[in-house]
């Protein structure tokens, strides 16, 4: 691809990382051969999980994924201060067509106190103002920026959303959220062959029952999970959280087990660490 | 978010040629070290520092209430009071007290004497004329000319309060002041309708949109008039007063209102020059999901546990301290990491003058006889404490590494 083989040249010998080498290595990913057709569920308990989102974002835009980002929670702005440490540049993506940002905040400002909004185009955030309930809306802005048009060579599609549980509290139900997500399978997974990561929080105690039912019926279809905990035993300065990774092989043969690993993690100003349990720097 | 992020093909240590007036020329604001957004003080330096250094701008701080709503409502002040001293542009809102009524009760500065000078104080300037007159040993400097306050004592960043005093009316006159009051405001536009939100918060948020794009505090549409920071303040959101059913019901009709407002408000503070604070009696949501909702969805969470009315009020290991502080939530802005304090233990104690957040300490063991229940109170305490920004501490016998 154009853009990869671009990067490397400009960037010089001590430029950062472009993504968590680690992590990678741990999924046994690269970006030189992303997956294709799989549901990246990221969950996270008792601590921010947002450094996988900002890890996945910049993996696919190295990989010359065509990327559909659903970012609700955070300013663009944001984001792209974070992936310059990781040393990929947002704004420069955009330009290309590489990278579709949705940003949440803007756009919701947008429909509640813009002028009268064009009947061609309703805003991706339509849900919020009422009458249609269901993310239709969102679903179309997600296939029409991730379908390809005939000029461009990128890999298969991503879409991105950061997080799910936002839909939740701007009042979607969580059957459309579980709709949404379904129509996003089998349109960017089945059909065009491309990978989905989403993000949730999830806490058991909690006792919000509409995230739980989201959580659980994602965890069922996902081929890969990434649950970061915060440690149990409270804050360390350290070690910042555990991280599950799942392999669901079963999803995939049913004779199979899932592949279940276990580290610890600590997250650098621009890269994140894991280690097996017990074994932190700071403890050996 | 109005700061810009580092270029590329340029060294930092460059000036910018033409960039204009720097943001930092903002009064009562300085950039963050470690992520460049300009922070303001929340007026109680002790919680800055808690807070990784200040409230940053386009940032919401949730403070949980208190049972009685005593030492938030003092925290609610004290942002507000900085805020005039700063010169910055005010915005309060309330269901419960009216705002005029909320500015006249805002603690008096302490303040050096060159800044009560500056502030126009004309009794001062005529003793300082005495003064020169009687002047009987330094008498060489009589002649010097007067020299002129530096400008660093207006724009310090943080200034302390004296709660025993309050705030004199000529300085509270001296910013713009913008204020909403629930039961003064006129009926809905029918407009808003399609909003599906509650009527108060939407008329609200209607509000706080028009001043950001009036006063000229939009970050995005370039100006080149002088700036300035708006704080908005909103007193006890959440409450029944303002129209909300979630302190009542644990199965509220309308749940969703809240976060709904908190996300469109966040959305409005992020494209803004504008920092704010809101009071929510976290205590009286029955609903627990909902809190958590509103957790993810401010960027600091600090919550008050005072301890009138419950037992430690008269224990002897609490006899310095009026409450804990919990600092359930801190910001990760620009960066994959957030500023997070050493210590979690923190309490508060309110002084004669002064409310201040520190850390707990356990007062010294001198009797002989001492009683282990209370040790034990504590021991279990102090794991409670221990936990936060997100780590609860859940079992004693688990054991991480």
């Amino acid at each position: 691809m154009r853009s990869t083989a671009a990067l490397p040249a400009l960037r010089g010998p001590s430029a950062p990382p472009a993504m968590f080498a680690e992590l990678n290595e741990l999924l046994g990913a690269s970006p030189e051969r992303p997956d294709a057709g799989k549901f990246t569920l990221l969950r996270d308990t008792r601590t921010d999980g947002s450094f996988l989102v900002h890890h996945f974002l910049s993996f696919y835009l190295r990989a010359g994924c065509k990327v559909c980002f659903v970012a609700l929670l955070q300013s663009f702005s944001h984001y792209s201060i974070v992936a310059q440490k990781l040393g990929v540049s947002l704004a420069a993506a955009k330009e290309r067509g590489q990278l579709v940002f949705l940003e949440g905040l803007k756009s919701c400002l947008d429909l509640l106190f813009g002028e009268e909004e064009q009947p061609g185009q309703p805003s991706p955030l339509q849900f919020l103002s009422g009458s249609p309930c269901d993310l239709r809306a969102l679903f179309d802005f997600v296939r029409v920026s991730l379908s390809a048009t005939g000029g461009d060579s990128w890999k298969g599609p991503v879409l991105l959303v950061d997080d799910l549980s936002v839909l939740l509290s701007l009042g979607a139900a969580p059957v459309a959220v579980l709709d949404f997500i379904h129509y996003c399978r089998v349109c960017v997974c089945c059909q065009l062959k491309g990978n989905i990561v989403v993000l949730v929080h999830s806490n058991e105690d909690s006792e919000d029952e509409e995230n739980e039912l989201v959580v659980n019926s994602l965890c069922h279809h996902s081929d890969l999970i990434l649950w970061a905990e915060g440690l149990a035993t409270g804050f360390c300065k350290d070690v910042h959280g555990q991280i599950t990774i799942i392999k669901r092989l079963s999803l995939r043969q049913a004779a199979e087990q899932d592949l279940v690993q276990i580290y610890q993690y600590k997250i650098q100003d621009r890269n994140v660490t894991f280690f097996a349990r017990g074994l932190s720097a700071a403890v050996l | 978010m109005a700061a810009a992020g580092g270029e590329r093909g340029r060294t930092s240590f460059q000036r910018r040629p033409g960039a204009g007036p720097r943001p930092s020329a903002l009064p009562g604001t300085r950039p963050s070290v470690r992520h460049g957004q300009l922070l303001l003080s929340s007026g109680l330096p002790s919680l800055d520092c808690v807070l990784g250094g200040g409230v940053a701008v386009g940032t919401l701080l949730l403070i949980e209430e208190d049972k009685y709503g005593l030492y938030s409502n003092l925290l609610f002040k004290y942002f507000l009071a900085e805020g005039i001293v700063c010169g910055h542009d005010l915005f309060v809102a309330s269901a419960k007290e009216h705002p005029d009524n909320i500015l006249k009760e805002l603690p008096a500065p302490l303040l050096d004497d060159s800044y009560r000078k500056e502030l126009g104080d004309e009794a001062a300037a005529v003793k300082s004329e005495d003064f020169q007159d009687s002047m009987k040993i330094a008498w060489r400097y009589q002649n010097l000319p007067k020299i002129e306050t530096s400008p660093t004592t207006y724009t310090k960043f943080g200034h302390y309060y004296d709660v025993s005093k309050k705030m004199s009316p000529e300085l509270c006159q001296s910013v713009k002041l913008h204020s909403f009051y629930l039961h003064e405001e006129l009926p809905f536009e029918p407009k808003m309708k399609t909003w599906n939100m509650n009527n108060g918060y939407a008329r609200l948020l209607q509000s706080i949109q028009r001043i950001i794009s009036q006063g000229g505090f939009d970050g995005s549409d370039p100006q080149k008039k002088q700036r300035n920071v708006l704080r908005i303040g909103i007193q006890s959101l959440g409450s029944i007063l303002w129209g909300d059913d979630v302190c009542c019901s644990d199965a509220p009709e309308d749940p969703q209102s809240l976060t709904k407002f908190l996300y469109v408000l966040r959305g409005l503070l992020r494209k803004s020059l504008s920092a704010c604070i809101i009071t929510v009696p976290a205590h009286l949501i029955q609903n627990k999901a909902i809190m958590e909702r509103v957790t993810n969805l401010s960027d600091m969470v600090v919550g008050l546990e005072s301890f009138i009315g419950s037992e430690r009020e008269t224990n002897p290991l609490y006899k310095d301290y009026h409450g804990l502080v919990h600092v359930h939530q801190i910001p990760r802005l620009n960066s994959l990491i957030c500023d997070v304090s050493d210590t979690k233990d923190l309490a508060f104690r309110l002084k004669r003058k002064q409310f201040t957040i520190e850390r707990l300490h356990l007062p010294p063991d001198l009797s002989d006889t001492v009683s282990r229940a209370s040790k034990q109170d504590l021991a279990g305490s102090a794991k409670l404490l221990s936990s936060g920004c997100g780590a609860m501490a859940i079992g004693k016998k688990h054991l991480d590494f």
